[in-house]
């Protein structure tokens, strides 16, 4: 019923974010080396505590209000890396920019703890409260470039908008608690299973309101109108550590809620689902071409992965699910590395912001500019990069469950969405720099980007792994009911 | 005796005017605030009618939680609004327009 050992990462999360704030605050540091050093220490020790209760069946923990099975570690593995590299990345960033001393850091850790809460989940309280204590931070983290007046109106942007979708979560829950009775996740997915003719009104209004937060989370048309402004105005570093782990997180949420809690309703969800991917990836694709903003691009590029992302559930096979989960960690990688380099190329008093600043990467810092070709690749789905096969099983899914037409408007948007990425590899390779100097990098951020890099081709040319991790998780024997 | 439909149009009621309050309005953050606070305060009123006519404790456990989270929240927004006050004398929402596209 209460078992420790299966929140220990929690819990090594939860007292390092108390000793790093302790350090932070008496010791005296030369750029806050000590503080930096601490936190990739909690990633590094939370990575191995959760690998080491990996084996552990599937239990329910306290009562129910957290689970512990393989999708909520692997998850965790996801957020605790890709943070990792987040940390590196803008590393450099937060001290050049002005970002306090060691908030950043304190805030990111916070916010991963509230996205391992979130991902664990089982039941709405948990769910509710994990959602939060990652998404407060990351306010806080937007608006920690007090004096940039782009900054603090992406922070209020974005901690509006992101109030109000928790508050139509919400208000959907609570509906599906008045009608089921009941908060945990098994038990609600129960009583809509008992009667599976015949469902209240009231579970299908819930539901609306659930779908309409979620997309506000994941930012879905028509609720999206957040996203670009915030990934554009926020510092570079804040848009890398908002575009990546978290992104994974809500995903992991949108599991938890519609395939474990009310697969009963899947008719209903389906049809929703169907109207808010067609619209993303149609205005994601279609809008990001105009862009001239670097950040507003691949902006524009998320909502259309987002829309990509819940093809896998509208097939609703344990292989959609599948899908869509190998969707978004390899889409984690890749915008991982694109905001990444991103955050890499600004400097003291320069933000890389439109595209032309990338004009001739590849004479300033060939290697930088062939990675991110790489990355482009990957994001556009051109083999033999895993963006290609994260592409592929969707719409294998897709089609197995007779949704050809479905297949066929991704696959034709895909087609349109290379027209943008290529361009910007047009613009590193063939246009001449603004300014001539060699670009040269730290050596751990160079190591960090080429295995970034090398990792799309390496999950490209050897996906096997990978897809059968994530098709392990949605067999029925290691789901909890 | 208050039914149950009659109490869940109240809290519709409510959660709707604070949704038609955040788009309508134009002229002052503060009350963009109000409205967020309004909406959860609407959700709170629906657990605890939900928590009594089911006879289960848990509803108004989640108040709790909520309550408290708001508050946090409330404290961010406020304090990104001083930092915009500070910044550009103003907490006018349509002088927030710096991003576009």
């Amino acid at each position: 019923m209460f078992n420790f050992t299966l929140i220990l990462p929690e819990l090594f999360v939860l007292c390092m974010v108390c000793v790093v704030m302790l350090v932070d605050l008496f010791v005296e540091q030369r750029q806050q080396v000590l503080t930096y050093a601490l936190t990739q220490l909690t990633l590094v020790g939370a990575a191995i505590l959760t690998l080491c209760i990996y084996c552990i069946p599937t239990t329910a923990n306290f009562s129910g209000l957290t689970v512990h099975d393989h999708l909520g570690s692997v998850l965790k593995l996801a957020i605790y890396i890709t943070s990792f590299f987040v940390f590196l990345y803008s590393r450099n960033y937060f001290r050049q920019q002005n970002m306090g001393k060691g908030e950043p850091y304190l805030l990111g850790l916070c916010s991963i703890l509230g996205m391992m809460v979130l991902v664990s989940a089982h039941n709405f309280l948990t769910l509710y409260l994990g959602l939060e204590l990652m998404s407060l931070p990351i306010y806080a983290l937007t608006a920690l470039q007090r004096d940039k007046e782009q900054a603090l109106e992406a922070a209020i942007k974005y901690f509006i908008l992101g109030a109000l979708a928790s508050a139509l979560l919400l208000y959907g829950l609570s509906m599906i608690y008045g009608a089921s009775g009941s908060l945990d996740i098994t038990q609600v997915a129960n009583v809509i299973g008992a009667n599976s003719t015949q469902h209240p009104l009231i579970f299908v209004f819930g539901l609306v309101f659930v779908v309409a937060g979620l997309a506000f989370k994941i930012g879905l048309v028509p609720f999206h109108m957040w996203l670009p402004d915030v990934y554009t105005g926020a510092p570079n570093a804040a848009t890398l550590f908002l575009a990546v782990a978290p992104k994974v997180a809500v995903i992991g949420m949108t599991i938890r809620l519609l395939v474990e809690c009310l697969p009963g309703l899947q008719v209903q969800w389906q049809e929703l689902l169907i109207v808010i991917s067609v619209l993303s990836m149609i205005l994601g694709n279609f809008v990001a071409i105009v862009q001239t903003n670097i950040k507003r691009m691949l902006a524009y590029s998320t909502i259309a992965h987002g829309g990509y992302i819940l093809l896998g559930f509208i097939a609703g096979t344990a292989a959609g699910y599948s899908a869509a989960l190998f969707y978004t960690l390899a889409y984690a990688i890749m915008s991982l590395g694109a905001f990444g380099i991103i955050t890499l190329l600004s400097k003291q008093g320069f933000d890389v912001e439109t595209i032309e600043d990338l004009q001739g990467l590849n004479d300033r810092n060939p290697w930088l500019a062939f990675m991110m070709m790489l990355l482009l690749f990957s994001m556009a789905g051109l083999p033999p990069t895993i963006g290609f096969f994260a592409k592929l099983s969707l719409i294998e899914a897709l089609v197995s469950t007779h949704f050809v037409w479905l297949a066929c408007i991704a696959m034709l948007v895909a087609v349109i969405g290379v027209y943008y990425y290529l361009r910007v590899i047009k613009v590193m390779y063939f246009d001449k720099p603004l300014d001539n100097k060699p670009f040269s990098l730290a050596w751990d951020a160079k190591m960090a980007i080429t295995i970034n890099g090398l990792a799309i081709l390496y999950f490209g040319i050897f996906p096997g792994a990978l897809i059968t991790l994530c098709q392990q998780l949605f067999w029925s024997g290691t789901m909890l009911n | 005796m208050i039914t149950l439909n009659s109490a869940l149009i109240v809290t519709a009621i409510l959660f709707s005017l604070s949704l038609i309050g955040l788009v309508l309005n134009r002229h002052n953050l503060i009350v963009l605030l109000m409205c967020v606070e309004l909406m959860l305060l609407a959700v709170n009123t629906n657990f605890i009618i939900f928590s009594h006519f089911l006879n289960d404790l848990a509803g108004q456990v989640f108040v709790f939680f909520i309550l408290a989270v708001a508050a946090a929240e409330a404290a961010i927004g406020l304090a990104i609004l001083i930092l915009i006050f500070r910044k550009q004398k103003t907490i006018n929402v349509s002088e927030l327009n710096t991003l576009k596209g």
